[in-house]
């Protein structure tokens, strides 16, 4: 008598097939490797040349404060002021991309808005804005308020096509016009959405804000890149905690103030 | 009261703005000016320049190649963090609080910063782009990663250490088959930022078709620049649409 041996569940219908696609996976990740001209001693190589610019980094030189501070306080300015303008911005588009409250032509345009807005990087958007208006903290700020249409609004306008109907109707019963329906039977539903969706907002922008520099739309970003194109390494290290506490203390003070909202 | 409260907190809110606006210094001739500027770089840009999108498939395909190597280099190296940050799997506090630190290092600095790092290390060019997607995305894969673990069912893993499995078998009979939907879901997403991602590494000079945007911008040749904008929007929109269709199936 042959007892059947257990086996493990398999994820594959048929047992040729788990070979075939972990096989064919690898041959593909070894022509990614192969077409980016990738070999082991290019990685052996840096991974030495990290340790050495690691040893010219350390201890980090935080001792021109003067453009640290000047830095953060753009970076901060820039974060804040976006996400004022984005979320004036963002309301009106979040309202026409909500399929329950607008026609479908202006829905459509809408989420038109919204996926042309999340499409692109925030630094391709500071490239053409930096073109448009100049270098400096004014391109940084028209960058992200464009960028934050796509999260804020995309988000609002889902919550407003959730909103309880009820209240739309009371409201359009006592003879209310469109606007006046937003006005009393939409907004104060999302309200607190809005808050949080701000403050949420603000904390994406500082991140943002952070890098933006690189294309010359203000900030701290431009300090880091001009630190190490002048291989100025224990700068840079100061200027990269400085970022991670501005992130991290961005990210406390969100889930705190969103906390208190909700 | 509550009105009174309510005014005050608007007018701090319009002062705050009033006063970071003037302390950006900024020239407002510039922005009445912005809206004709932009007209006219859009202008520029159309029409798109359509012969040059047989010159910019390599990009592309590089681009594309940069955000999956880079995945798959993050995965790999996500699996052990995750499991050091999962409440249930990790060794004890200490691998728990090395694993925490990992996860903050690699989501607090944006991958262009973590691109110019790795060019300093291995030069300019695609390793850069892929080391820095792979650094960078350790933090978001292994978080979501751990906390999917920390949700399994702990019936089955006691059922395999019943069993008297040793701690490398629970993980492979009772941990993994239950977090697989979860990894596959995670590694698809972040497959998805990672191409809008590797768009743009190559502004700093890290591969892909953002090197070819730069040379453009450059050079003035805006109905180039529309051209891989076009590109650009294409290949996002795939991947979102793409990696959306794969997530349902996979999850």
């Amino acid at each position: 008598m042959s007892a059947r041996a257990w086996r493990r569940p398999s994820l594959w219908p048929r047992p040729w097939m788990g070979p075939v696609v972990w096989s064919g996976a690898a041959a593909f990740l070894l022509w990614n490797a192969v077409s980016l001209e990738i070999n082991p001693d290019r990685i052996a190589r840096g991974l030495g040349r990290l340790g050495e610019v690691a040893a010219r980094a350390v201890p980090p030189d935080f001792a021109r404060t003067g453009l640290l501070v000047s830095g953060v306080l753009e970076s901060v300015e820039i974060a804040t002021l976006s996400t004022l303008f984005g979320v004036l911005l963002g309301i009106p588009v979040a309202v026409l991309a909500a399929r329950t409250v607008v026609p479908p032509a202006v829905y459509a345009s809408g989420r038109g808005t919204i996926t042309l807005g999340r499409t692109f990087h925030e630094l391709i958007v500071g490239i053409l804005f930096v073109k448009a208006v100049g270098f400096g903290p004014l391109a940084g700020v028209l960058t992200l308020t464009v960028n934050s249409v796509g999260f804020f609004s995309k988000l609002l306008a889902e919550e407003i096509e959730r909103i309880d109907r009820g209240q739309i109707e009371a409201v359009r019963a006592t003879g209310a016009s469109r606007a006046q329906i937003l006005i009393y039977g939409v907004l104060p539903q999302v309200l607190p959405r809005i808050i949080g969706l701000t403050i949420y907002q603000w904390d994406i922008h500082l991140r943002q804000s952070t890098i933006i520099g690189i294309v010359g739309a203000g900030g701290i970003g431009a300090t880091l890149l001009n630190a190490f194109s002048r291989y100025d390494y224990d700068f840079a290290l100061a200027i990269l905690i400085v970022i991670v506490a501005i992130v991290l203390v961005g990210e406390a003070v969100s889930a705190v103030a969103r906390r208190a909202v909700q | 009261m509550g009105a009174a409260l309510r005014t005050l907190g608007q007018v701090a809110v319009v002062g705050l703005a009033v006063w970071m606006l003037a302390r950006l210094g900024i020239r407002w001739e510039y922005v009445a000016d912005a809206p004709w500027q932009i007209g006219d770089l859009l202008g520029r840009m159309f029409p798109p320049e359509w012969s040059a999108a047989g010159a910019l498939v390599g990009p592309l395909i590089q681009t594309v190649n940069i955000a999956t190597l880079g995945t798959a280099l993050a995965i790999a190296l996500s699996l052990p963090v995750a499991l050091l940050a999962a409440l249930n799997t990790t060794p004890n506090r200490a691998t728990y609080g090395l694993a925490r630190v990992v996860m903050v290092l690699s989501r607090s600095v944006d991958t262009l910063i973590w691109a110019l790092v790795f060019i300093i290390a291995v030069g300019p060019g695609s390793l850069a782009g892929v080391l820095a997607i792979a650094v960078r995305s350790i933090g978001f894969v292994s978080k979501l990663l751990a906390e999917g673990i920390e949700e399994i069912d702990a019936g089955q893993v006691e059922a395999v250490t019943a069993t008297g499995a040793g701690r490398w078998q629970v993980l492979f009979y009772a941990v993994v088959p239950q977090v697989r939907p979860v990894f596959a879901g995670v590694a698809i997403y972040r497959w998805d930022i990672n191409i809008r991602e590797s768009t743009v590494l190559g502004l700093v000079g890290a591969g892909g078709i953002g090197f070819a945007l730069n040379e453009a911008i450059l050079g003035l040749e805006w109905s180039r620049v529309g051209m891989i904008l076009v590109i650009v929007l294409a290949v996002v929109a795939a991947s979102e649409a793409g990696s959306a269709w794969l997530r349902k199936r996979a999850t």
